[in-house]
């Protein structure tokens, strides 16, 4: 479906520069660009510092992680899958597993479920912070990167502490999660998951991290500058969103409150009492506060998951040799960045048949030349900023 | 005979303190922005090089930039390319000259009586320099930030020359020395009365200068490195050089037309090194605020410095202009 944007301003434009005829140019914005977040390409064709027309060109990142799937164990995929969104690795596992576990069925244990639930909150967090780090950046102030990547930092020991890895934490089993190291072989069922003192740490890192919040507010929102940059610029109004497949904090910021932590029931959301944030305006400005006010909610939620973190196995009974049932399901998640999929054929191997791959920033990208056209150099910029994809999840 | 003798020692003298002063006022503002910035950002900065506080990281950047290879695009347009990094550097080393250190007899490298023009004039010559290199250097983003330059360079110019108009007028001279001088005579410096003209110069100086929150000619995020994309090696050490030289030199200037320049109460004004003392000690406030600016905001569209610009300075300065002008006759 293609809308018009509105030409009005444009047409008055037009009639000023009227009289000198000048060819555009076309300006290629990237692979290599330090604002297009890795290796998308644009191909911009620009009128002076306004751009008529935008190609996004993607692939330079891929990796053939679907095919790759299918030729991998069910339990070596999560290590491939970790490695889609690398800022929120752990949240790419969660749908997988829980789409085998389906399939299987078996489900893990409560608490294996709600330490799942605390991890990926905060790899929410960190890659929303991630966002707070760059999106200023992007717009020239450097300031802020360092407040939010030091309240990332605590974030991320965390969960280094937890599953041993800051990015790709390779954590999830089917039927369960990975006990600590030292803490014996997979099928003994014992509580030490999560290491001692790992609690009292996550709510001393979660007051930080609020703290951080407040700070970058104060640093950030109250700055005339930032608010010139970005209130009005890149409205998304959530039809055409929705159109295009927009999903997560990119939709939810033009004013709906579409969030499969509320709608799907791949983890106990439905424990814990949290909002959705939703912003009015759908421009970069509410973009940016919905991921702020996203990292709230998240720290909100892990709090509550800590103070009541069941006890129990981490473990549900699986055959040594996960072989997963011939049929097939699709997962879904509110990752950080949007909803993530997992379409799973199984012919009862111990691999896929076929795993396909919904990604939230493939998605949300594909509207870029929609929302880019009419724009201007400095907006395209703090409009790719606002979107905050990752490449490794557009290209797979 | 003898007088030529003396001419030609007193240039000598003259050209060697500007040759020395440019790159020891760059090194040390450079050191300034690093550490300053690091502490802005909880981070320490430079620490290793020279033993103690890292005194020496711009002594090695220096002579890591002379040692690199100076790369010159095999589409540039060469002799653009080659010397448009020294146009900056020519401006500001010729803006020194203006800036009035004591009232004593060598307290100013060449007293002219239109200093205050000259110095407006020659400081647009880096912003020549710098659409050169944008035009010259056969790359998009280059030729963007030029043009963005030049843009800026509209904007920012009418509001800068009308803030200096309210002082030329208060002081009835455009003589960097004579505007010093008026102040020294009344004892408190033109801030007070010209305080608008202050605030407008120092954010259109800030214009001219390329800092943020106008640094669209450079904007890393957007043009890569703007209009010193393709540059390397010692011609980028060139605009680097002159970045920071340029600071302090309009500062200096700044200083000089509002803030009293080389005198403060209680300081007597005909004693060179006082005098360099109190210029340097007040130039750098400004300077550090020019640095907390760099690191504490964004960037603003060219659009929107033009607006900033049109709308808001210009009348402003105008409306200055206007009511110094009728001070000055009424009283």
């Amino acid at each position: 479906m293609v809308i018009e944007q509105d030409t009005t301003f444009q047409i008055s434009e037009v009639a000023v520069s009227v009289e000198i005829e000048t060819p555009d140019m076309t300006l290629n914005i990237g692979p290599q660009h330090p604002s297009t977040h890795g290796v998308l390409r644009l191909i911009a064709k620009v009128d002076g510092e306004k751009v008529t027309d935008v190609k996004p060109v993607i692939g330079y990142m891929h990796r053939g992680y679907e095919k790759l799937a299918e030729v991998r164990t069910y339990p070596q995929i999560t290590s491939i899958v970790n490695r889609i969104d690398w800022v929120s690795g752990f949240a790419n596992e969660i749908p997988f597993i829980v789409a085998a576990e389906r399939l299987m069925g078996v489900e893990a244990p409560e608490r294996a479920q709600w330490v799942r639930l605390v991890l990926s909150e905060m790899a929410r967090i960190s890659s929303h912070l991630i966002f707070m780090a760059s999106y200023p950046l992007e717009l020239g102030a450097a300031t802020p990167l360092f407040f939010a990547l030091r309240a990332r930092e605590r974030v991320l020991d965390l969960l280094e502490s937890v599953t041993g890895g800051r990015f790709h934490p390779n954590f999830n089993r089917i039927g369960g999660i990975k006990p600590v190291y030292g803490s014996g072989p997979t099928t003994k069922k014992t509580s030490m998951d999560v290491p001692a003192g790992f609690l009292a740490e996550t709510r001393d890192a979660m007051d930080k991290v609020l703290g951080t919040c407040r700070e970058i507010e104060d640093l950030v929102a109250g700055n005339e500058i930032f608010l010139a940059r970005t209130k009005g610029i890149g409205v998304l109004p959530v039809e055409v969103g929705a159109d295009y497949g927009v999903s997560g904090p990119n939709l939810r910021a033009s004013g709906t409150d579409f969030d499969l932590r509320k709608k799907a029931d791949y983890l106990p959301y439905d424990q814990f009492d949290f909002d959705v944030a939703v912003g009015e305006n759908g421009d970069c400005y509410d973009r940016w506060l919905v991921r702020l006010q996203e990292i709230r909610e998240a720290v909100k939620i892990i709090q509550q998951a800590i103070d009541g973190l069941p006890s129990g196995p981490i473990q549900a009974k699986v055959p040594k040799v996960i072989k997963v049932p011939k049929g097939e399901t699709y997962v879904r998640a509110e990752n950080p960045k949007g909803e993530m999929g997992y379409h799973l054929i199984s012919e009862g191997g111990s691999g896929p048949y076929r795993l396909k791959i919904r990604s939230a920033s493939f998605s949300n990208i594909s509207m870029l030349a929609w929302i880019l056209e009419g724009a201007i150099i400095p907006d395209i910029i703090a409009i790719m900023g606002s979107l905050d994809f990752v490449l490794g999840d557009v290209d797979r | 005979m003898t007088l030529a003798i003396v001419f030609w020692a007193e240039l000598a003298i003259k050209i060697g303190i500007i040759a020395v002063a440019v790159p020891a006022i760059g090194m040390v503002l450079g050191f300034a922005e690093m550490k300053l910035s690091a502490h802005m950002q909880s981070r320490i900065g430079p620490y290793f090089a020279g033993g103690r506080f890292g005194w020496m990281q711009l002594m090695a950047d220096g002579l890591k930039f002379m040692q690199k290879e100076d790369i010159i695009p095999a589409d540039a347009d060469r002799p653009v390319f080659r010397w448009a990094p020294a146009l900056p550097l020519i401006g500001t080393m010729a803006l020194l000259v203006i800036i009035p250190i004591s009232a004593a007899e060598f307290g100013i490298i060449q007293d002219l009586e239109v200093g205050i023009f000259y110095a407006l004039a020659i400081s647009s010559l880096s912003t020549i320099g710098v659409l050169m290199a944008g035009w010259s250097s056969a790359n998009k983003y280059s030729l963007m930030g030029g043009l963005r330059a030049a843009g800026q360079l509209i904007a920012y110019e009418l509001p800068l020359v009308l803030a200096v108009v309210g002082v030329v007028i208060q002081a009835g001279t455009m003589s960097m020395q004579g505007i010093v001088e008026a102040q020294t005579a009344q004892a408190w410096p033109y801030v007070v009365t010209q305080f608008l003209g202050f605030a407008i110069f120092f954010v259109a100086a800030l214009a001219e200068l390329n800092r943020i929150p106008f640094d669209m000619p450079i904007a890393e995020s957007e043009l890569v490195m703007g209009y010193v994309t393709e540059y390397s090696g010692f011609r980028f050490l060139f605009f680097f050089l002159a970045e920071y030289v340029n600071m302090f030199t309009m500062s200096a200037i700044a200083v000089t037309l509002f803030l009293g320049g080389y005198w403060f109460w209680g300081i007597p004004t005909d004693s060179a090194l006082l005098g360099v003392i109190v210029l340097l000690a007040k130039s750098f406030v400004l300077v550090f605020i020019m640095i907390w600016f760099r690191w504490t905001f964004p960037r603003f569209r060219e659009d929107q410095l033009q607006t900033l610009a049109w709308k808001w300075l210009i009348p402003l300065a105008v409306l200055n202009v206007i009511a110094t002008g009728a001070f000055k006759v009424l009283l």
